[in-house]
């Protein structure tokens, strides 16, 4: 298995005013899984546009080997048809047609255009074997989880007789064992001599199954690492993609705790959509000044929809229960109350709750505290461009300018901007969901040293985050959350990866 | 902060300059080349003063809606039942001034605060129970087309008194006739005086605003084009002015449009209002959770067209010296194609007043040269359609490709 399969050599791409690849060379032997790694907008999604024909061969420079010859694809179609498959971090399918509709949307088991349904069907249930998903395929996507909608999503390519294999962050929104079993999905396709190549910034999933890691750092090769010849630690990776050794990734606290700012008392919320069901139940919790409280749980545990019921009712309904702050009752009943009360909520979900993508750095960062730089509903320009530009320096956004579009930012500086829009409202608490969700080990960083700064500052924040090792290595304190009730709450001390996952399971088998 | 941009600045060439700005600088140069055109096609007759009044008369109240609708599709909605709401309160007014003699100064106010009753009516259903805004004005189209039917018994009401019909059909008295060098040409001096002291003025707040963003780093459009637009405006407005004074001076609409035109663009880019109308056609969630208070805003919006909307039917009645059930049929159509050429899309969050106002012009100059080419209703809609989709397609183009 000594051939390569695919081989860029001297890829460059410009953008107006930016240059996202500057002569970036990837070679992929046929049957590995290679790896490719970098921070956010170092230009490895670009890098996978430009081999799957989004950007259309011309609008680059460079050249694009497969299978020996030097391929030119003008449209993705052009790269499926060769085996090229791509994975989008964003799943493209259909939420309400089935499995098997998705799987063959656009590529239907027809004759005259009537669709087979048989056939269509005992295809589908052959692909859904190979990956592995117990669904039958008339589910609807939107009945199935996040996890098996991404198999869906593999098993569509298996049905285009992919050869090369392209997943952009494919673990990014999955549990541990969702991510689990698709990780081992992708060693089982390498066994059948399937190439692929994966994105991610889980550095230890990417030990766990990469063959070859090729590092990209601001649009250009840095290295490309041979995972048979050497034992390659995750330190040494982020070395790479950062430029630098990365010591520790959770910045230094002297924790200085002070008075109790935010109480939440007996909270207890109905679903959202299904309105006699009680989805929180009896939430107690509190938050200080100079604290970081987290709270940890495994996905739908409640955590998220604490947050937002709290922050203005914006979550849930049929919501009882006190928040005080300082000791006082405070009324949070609309989002505008809430703000005003001190709190401040910076969503998991920047793109479709966080940012208004369409408009600037500028308009983003004053939208929650409009007032403060206008007077009598009248925006001064100069004062707004003022703030912008003193938060784009003080959280080291990276753009050309305040008034780039915030849909063309890479998802660190994105969070940034949100994270100003938020700091912009001078909270006294604030509630960070998942800050460092797809973001890469630099701004992480940025993000937890910018988080140690408020605390510092004497703001209370309370932290959701999926990954243990962050809450473990930044929190104060951490509240452990399962099935909508809060059954831990453990010290700096007392807390451990494993303390955590004790206290879920244990009231697991309470109820 | 002075480092900071010293060392991530860069000045944009002239031609980057304008790709990225060529929905706004097409616009205009495209209402120039049309006017040309028709200019040319008609034999002279598009400039004339007599015709360039006729214009004004006859596209006022599509601008002024067209002011609310841009409002409305930036906010992510659409309002099918401005015509509707034109007829019925032009029917409204007509009962009230003819039927029971009612002053105008009463009726006036009495119409527009009907009219926002209207919206309100319309916007309740939008904002509060998220009914879709197609919908419910498409419900609204026909519920207030059957009620001018009702209250005017399938009957025209005219003749309105003279004051009301002067509201739009009236001009502005020449109140420098004194000055007037040239009597024997310029008949209305003070208009001419008018329009080359808002020149001056546009120049002078436009060198001033480049100047303080100079002062606080704000970024600038090259001034080729500062220049080149200013002078393009600045030339037609002044020519056009002149055509005018040498006739009867400024119709009373055109002042009326000119201030809400002010007004509007005003709203749009420097309040918070406007602001906030954007960001929640932008990302309605995320205005939402940044305490905006979405619902409310979004029933304003719709309150706000239907004011204006009943000024539109007062105009148009007034125009018309009276008042029938099938006014301001098919207007919705123009006044949403207006906004669409002017660059608003229909997704929601993008559109400028001045787009929506220039599109208006471009469409009313169509209709009037197409007239007066003597081309049919048939040609005149094949033509306005085509046209619509050719601006909407250079959007779409413009964007893909950037």
């Amino acid at each position: 298995m000594d051939n390569i399969i695919l081989e860029m050599r001297g890829i460059t791409k410009t953008f107006p005013g930016v240059k996202a690849l500057d002569n970036v060379n990837l070679k992929v032997r046929e049957g590995e899984i290679h790896a490719l790694v970098g921070e956010n907008g170092a230009g490895k999604s670009t890098l996978m546009k430009v081999l799957s024909g989004v950007y259309p061969a011309g609008t680059y420079d460079g050249e694009i080997h497969y299978d020996n010859e030097v391929r030119n694809f003008s449209t993705i179609s052009d790269s499926e048809h060769l085996g090229i498959i791509i994975i989008h971090q964003e799943l493209a399918l259909v939420p309400l047609l089935s499995i098997a509709e998705n799987i063959f949307l656009g590529n239907e088991l027809a004759t005259n255009g009537v669709i087979d349904w048989k056939q269509t069907f005992s295809r589908t249930q052959e692909l859904l074997d190979k990956v592995g998903l117990r669904e039958p395929p008339t589910a609807r996507i939107t009945d199935i989880g996040i996890g098996k909608q991404q198999l869906v999503e593999i098993a569509k390519a298996l049905s285009k007789k992919v050869r090369l294999l392209i997943l952009d962050e494919p673990t990014a929104s999955l549990n541990e064992t969702d991510s689990d079993a698709l990780l081992k999905l992708l060693m089982e396709f390498r066994k059948q001599g399937m190439t692929s190549i994966i994105i991610s910034h889980k550095l230890n999933e990417i030990k766990k199954v990469a063959d070859k890691i090729t590092i990209i750092r601001d649009g250009g090769t840095v290295e490309t690492l041979d995972c048979h010849n050497e034992d390659i630690s995750e330190d040494r990776i982020i070395k790479g993609m950062v430029g630098r050794d990365m010591e520790d990734r959770y910045p230094a606290r002297e924790p200085k705790i002070g008075e109790t700012l935010l109480e939440v008392k007996n909270w207890n919320v109905f679903h959202q959509h299904h309105r006699d069901r009680q989805f929180l139940h009896d939430i107690n919790f509190n938050v200080r000044a100079g604290e970081v409280v987290g709270i940890a749980g495994l996905m739908g545990a409640g955590r998220t929809e604490t947050a937002m019921s709290v922050f203005g009712k914006s979550w849930g309904h049929k919501i009882t229960g006190e928040v005080l702050m300082h000791g006082k009752p405070v009324d949070v009943s609309t989002i505008p109350r809430a703000i005003d009360a001190g709190l401040a909520y910076v969503t998991e979900d920047r793109k479709h709750l966080g940012l208004v993508l369409n408009n600037n750095i500028m308009h983003n960062t004053t939208l929650a505290n409009l007032n403060a730089v206008a007077s009598g509903g009248v925006i001064d320009g100069h004062r707004e461009a003022k703030v912008a530009t003193d938060y784009r320096t003080k959280l080291r956004i990276r753009s050309h300018s305040i008034y780039q579009e915030a849909v063309n930012l890479s998802g660190g500086n994105q969070q940034k901007v949100v994270l100003s829009k938020w700091l912009f409202t001078n909270p006294e608490v604030l509630i960070l969901d998942e800050p460092t969700r797809g973001i890469d080990v630099g701004a992480k960083y940025e993000i937890y040293s910018i988080i140690n700064q408020l605390a510092a500052e004497g703001k209370g924040i309370l932290m959701i985050s999926s990954e243990m090792p962050e809450l473990l290595g930044t929190c104060d304190r951490v509240y452990v959350m399962n099935e909508g009730r809060i059954v831990a709450e453990l010290s700096k001390a007392e807390a451990s990866q494993e303390s955590i996952m004790r206290a879920i399971m244990r009231s697991g088998e309470k109820h | 902060m002075a480092a900071d941009k010293s060392a991530q600045k860069t000045t944009p060439s002239l031609g980057d300059y304008f790709k990225s700005n060529i929905r706004e600088y097409g616009l205009l140069i495209a209402l120039v080349v049309i006017m040309l055109f028709f200019q040319f096609m008609t034999g002279g007759v598009l400039f004339r003063p007599v015709n360039i009044t006729n214009l004004i008369l006859q596209n006022s109240f599509i601008v002024i809606m067209a002011l609310g609708m841009l409002l409305i599709i930036v906010a992510g909605h659409i309002d099918l039942s401005v015509g509707s709401i034109v007829a019925f309160t032009g029917g409204l007014s007509a009962i009230m001034l003819v039927k029971w003699g009612i002053h105008y100064s009463i009726v006036v106010p009495v119409c527009l605060i009907l009219g926002g009753l209207v919206g309100a009516a319309q916007g309740y259903w939008v904002a509060y129970q998220k009914i879709p805004a197609f919908i419910v004005t498409l419900a609204g189209m026909l519920v207030f087309r059957g009620l001018t039917y009702l209250i005017l018994q399938n009957r025209p009401i005219g003749p309105f008194p003279k004051d009301f019909q002067s509201l739009s059909t009236g001009f502005v008295p020449d109140f420098l006739y004194f000055l007037n060098p040239l009597p024997g040409t310029i008949t209305n001096f003070f208009s001419l005086v008018v329009i080359v002291a808002l020149v001056a003025l546009a120049i002078y707040y436009g060198l001033r605003d480049r100047r303080n963003n100079d002062k606080h780093g704000t970024e600038n459009e090259p001034f080729a084009f500062f220049a080149g637009q200013m002078a393009i405006i600045a030339g037609v407005a002044i020519f056009l002015g002149f055509q005018l004074s040498t006739y009867k001076g400024f119709p009373n609409v055109l002042i009326v449009m000119g201030l809400l035109i002010a007004l509007y663009t005003f709203v749009t880019t420097r309040s918070t209002i406007g602001r906030r109308i954007y960001a929640m056609g932008g990302n309605e969630k995320a205005a939402k959770l940044s305490g905006i208070n979405t619902e409310r805003l979004t029933f304003y919006t719709f309150v706000n067209m239907g004011v204006l909307a009943a000024l539109a039917g007062m105009i148009i009645a007034a125009r018309l010296n009276s008042a029938t059930p099938k006014a301001g049929v098919g207007f919705e159509l123009d006044v949403i194609a207006a906004c669409f050429i002017g660059g608003a899309s229909a997704s929601g969050g993008v559109g400028k007043i001045t787009g929506a106002v220039i599109g208006a012009l471009i469409m009313g100059v169509m209709n009037n040269g197409m007239s007066i080419m003597g081309l049919g209703i048939d040609y005149q809609q094949l033509v306005k359609g085509l046209v619509l989709l050719a601006a909407v397609f250079f959007d779409v183009y413009n964007k893909n490709k950037g």
